[in-house]
């Protein structure tokens, strides 16, 4: 019962979207031309690019792309849709399905951003899968930590300072861990010398997870 | 003027770490000198920061749970007190990195960790300045509180295993206790560390106390 109507809170999230097609398009212009002015400046002129400041730069491009696109999920919400929802189904759902939702999202976006960078950027990376791996643990991370400072700068008439304000802070450790787990995927580095990053993300995750679900409920009742 | 125990000790503390910290006597090390005092100014100020933080982290759960906007005041007021021992801990510690690591601002995961969270808890006290509903803020900023306490709390785990850390007792360095062959700085560095908690207790106290009867004059 919980399960569907998860689902048909997804369902309505996307097909939102899609009539829309406001974040996915825009944001995906946002990222490629991002990238774009990356390589101007850094590719076309002369070969400045050392593999530290391709991976950062990289993971920069992400983070302002999820905080700008996950910024719009609760502040797109009407008051009286929002009344509605209160009515008909609880805050968990709510939040799970936004998670949900605003991962998959990002998982378009970064792995569309990740392609077109390769495209302009040139390919340093000696493991492809283990990068692969930070990108889908970074999205899901970023989109849960988000998520619920989305939220909360929503309540707060969804500012958008306050959105950056408020989420960089949340999100320095993650970006940390993610970028070093990419540097080693980038090296070539054994997998083995990452599982300690891997689990750090995941648990991480886990816990930003647990949180959002405890503490929804009461950003919602107001 | 009638004080309560725990303030007079505050004073006699803070008076007895005050001499004895600018004119006792300490261990005599290479490099460090006469730096080693700032142990009593600089350590104590974090000491009592996390302490600060903690407590602001308990009144946040406790508004959650009852809505009761006093310990909304509480926790905000701890934050401030935090955030003030904080700067306070910064200034120190270029300080003293100044002499001894050569540099006030050493690349460092504690102190890069601190920054975070200082980072965040200046967020915390711009988001309380967004909202006008008392209650609304009060839910909110509970909850980012929270978030905050936990992303710093990760941060301290996480940070150490980036880089090496300067500080003693981490990353391979010895604890501080082997600067202090004597033993002749712990009488003062424990005290301290209670001296200055309790002194930030008593500000946070003041303030709090100031902002109930500030509500109590506009509602009436």
């Amino acid at each position: 019962m919980a399960l569907k109507k998860l689902g048909t809170l997804i369902q309505k999230e996307v097909s939102l979207e899609w009539r829309q097609r406001y974040a996915l398009n825009g944001m995906l212009l946002y990222i490629v031309s991002t990238i774009f002015i990356c390589y101007l400046n850094f590719n076309l002129r002369q070969n400045v690019l050392t593999p530290v400041v391709w991976n950062t730069l990289f993971w920069i491009i992400l983070m302002f792309t999820a905080v700008n696109t996950i910024g719009k999920s609760f502040a797109q919400e009407r008051q009286g849709r929002l009344l509605y929802f209160y009515t008909v189904t609880s805050p968990v759902e709510i939040i799970l399905s936004k998670i949900i939702y605003n991962t998959f999202l990002m998982l378009i976006l970064s792995l569309t951003g990740f392609v077109f960078y390769i495209y302009v950027m040139g390919n340093p990376i000696g493991n492809v899968a283990l990068f692969t791996a930070a990108i889908v643990l970074g999205s899901m991370g970023f989109a849960s930590t988000l998520t619920i400072v989305s939220a909360i700068a929503a309540k707060a008439d969804g500012n958008a300072a306050l959105m950056a304000i408020l989420s960089f802070p949340l999100i320095i450790p993650m970006l940390l861990v993610v970028v070093k787990l990419a540097k080693n995927a980038m090296d070539d580095l054994d997998v083995s010398v990452s599982m300690d990053e891997i689990w750090v993300l995941l648990s991480i995750d886990a816990i930003v997870m647990a949180l959002s679900l405890v503490l929804f409920p009461y950003i919602w009742r107001s | 003027m009638k004080l309560s125990w725990w303030k007079i000790l505050t004073l006699v503390i803070l008076t007895y770490v005050l001499i004895m910290g600018l004119a006792g006597e300490v261990p005599r090390q290479a490099i460090l000198n006469e730096t080693v005092r700032n142990l009593y100014f600089h350590v104590t100020m974090w000491f009592g920061m996390v302490i600060f933080l903690l407590i602001s982290l308990v009144y946040a759960i406790r508004y959650l749970s009852s809505n009761d906007i006093v310990y909304d005041d509480k926790s905000a007021e701890f934050v401030n007190i935090g955030v003030l021992y904080g700067i306070i801990g910064f200034v120190t510690g270029a300080l003293w990195g100044n002499f001894t690591w050569g540099s006030p601002l050493p690349k460092d995961p504690k102190i890069l960790s601190a920054a975070i969270a200082m980072l965040a808890y200046f967020a915390y006290l711009v988001l309380r300045s967004a909202f006008e509903d008392e209650q609304k803020r009060a839910r909110i900023t509970s909850v980012y509180n929270i978030f905050a306490f936990v992303i710093f709390n990760v941060l301290i785990f996480i940070l150490p295993r980036m880089t090496d850390t300067l500080h003693p007792g981490q990353g391979g360095n010895p604890g501080f206790s082997i600067y202090d062959n004597d033993n002749i700085m712990k009488p003062v560095f424990y005290p301290a560390v209670i001296g200055w908690t309790l002194l930030g207790v008593w500000i946070a106290t003041l303030r709090i106390r100031l902002k109930i009867v500030n509500r109590t004059l506009t509602n009436q």
